[in-house]
């Protein structure tokens, strides 16, 4: 029962950081050009993102043996989790400013303002196009998240149900403020969460190698699914080294 | 060709991101994985390839230390 809501919790927190990110691009485009065009565009990229994850699931699962889904889902995963993981550390170092949705959503609604052109086809293209991209683009990572932190945990239904309500909530609470979320402790999640995705991200990209190997069965960690454990405290560890190089290094 | 620039632009920022050399890290590390397999490495090969893949990050992330501004 415990797994069930640790895996719950991880996959919200996951998402909702994602859905926050889109909610304020969307959010700009409908209060500076049009709320039917941004709305459709976030529509669009919703089915968009229905048809690749139906397409993109049966061919994985269709086609692919279990290692070559490991490595390739794992692969993502990691170089994902990285990015994320090397932008909190240098939040942390004080090398990059923390991320803020209020001046986000005020470099949006400044670039929405300055884009000009006419509606065509009764659209306002410019906040649509840019709303589809911001929804697939989180949306394809929120896939990838469900995938992974589900397959690991073996209860996908659970993972995507997580990610289902923090799409409900964000967009509520966006819904219900009328604003970019900005008390959402989005820098700590988003290490966190950059920690978890390199750690699955490894755990999987490893296991998977063993794709290439005759008979193609998936590489076994020591200590078997507790080894991502580890890989959580080596990547903190990692982290943390690095902002001390850092923090030494400015002084 | 417009379109295909943007959807091959839209993708690599999708899985590059704005730093290409974690992608280059990973890749290189799990390419090296890859090789030590098929010439018969053991279990002992993923604890040393999570200490490579986390070696090669702290590399592709402290480059930069020179040149990113305080």
């Amino acid at each position: 029962m415990g797994a069930v809501w640790g895996l719950a919790l991880a996959t919200f927190a996951a998402a909702a950081v994602e859905v926050v990110e889109a909610l304020t691009v969307v959010l700009a485009m409908g209060v500076t050009r049009s709320w039917r065009s941004a709305l459709l565009g976030s529509a669009t990229a919703l089915l968009a993102l229905a048809a690749f994850t139906a397409a993109a699931g049966y061919a994985l699962a269709t086609w692919l043996p279990r290692s070559a889904l490991q490595l390739g889902v794992g692969t993502l995963l990691l170089i994902f989790g990285l990015q994320w993981l090397r932008k909190a550390i240098l939040r942390s170092a004080g090398r990059r400013p923390m991320r803020d949705e209020e001046a986000a959503y005020r470099r949006q609604t400044e670039a929405a303002r300055a884009a000009g052109g006419a509606p065509h086809l009764g659209l306002d293209w410019f906040s649509f196009v840019v709303s589809l991209k911001a929804v697939f683009l989180e949306g394809v990572e929120i896939v990838f998240i469900v995938i992974t932190f589900g397959l690991n945990a073996g209860d996908v239904p659970v993972a995507a149900g997580a990610a289902l309500a923090a799409v409900v909530v964000v967009a509520g609470a966006g819904a219900l403020v009328r604003g970019p979320l900005t008390r959402v402790p989005e820098n700590t999640l988003k290490y966190g969460v950059g920690l978890m995705l390199a750690s699955f991200g490894t755990f999987w990209a490893v296991e998977g190698l063993g794709t290439v190997r005759p008979g193609g069965q998936s590489l076994a960690w020591p200590g078997g699914d507790a080894a991502v454990l580890a890989l959580l405290a080596g990547w903190f560890l990692f982290s943390r080294a690095i902002v001390a190089r850092y923090r030494a290094v400015s002084r | 060709m417009r379109f295909v620039r943007a959807f091959l632009r839209f993708w690599y920022d999708f899985v590059i991101g704005d730093d290409w050399k974690i992608a280059a890290a990973v890749v290189t590390v799990l390419l090296v994985g890859a090789v030590a397999l098929l010439a018969g490495a053991g279990a002992v090969l993923p604890p040393l390839l999570a200490l490579g893949l986390g070696a090669a990050f702290t590399v592709a992330v402290l480059v930069d230390t020179r040149s990113t501004p305080r």
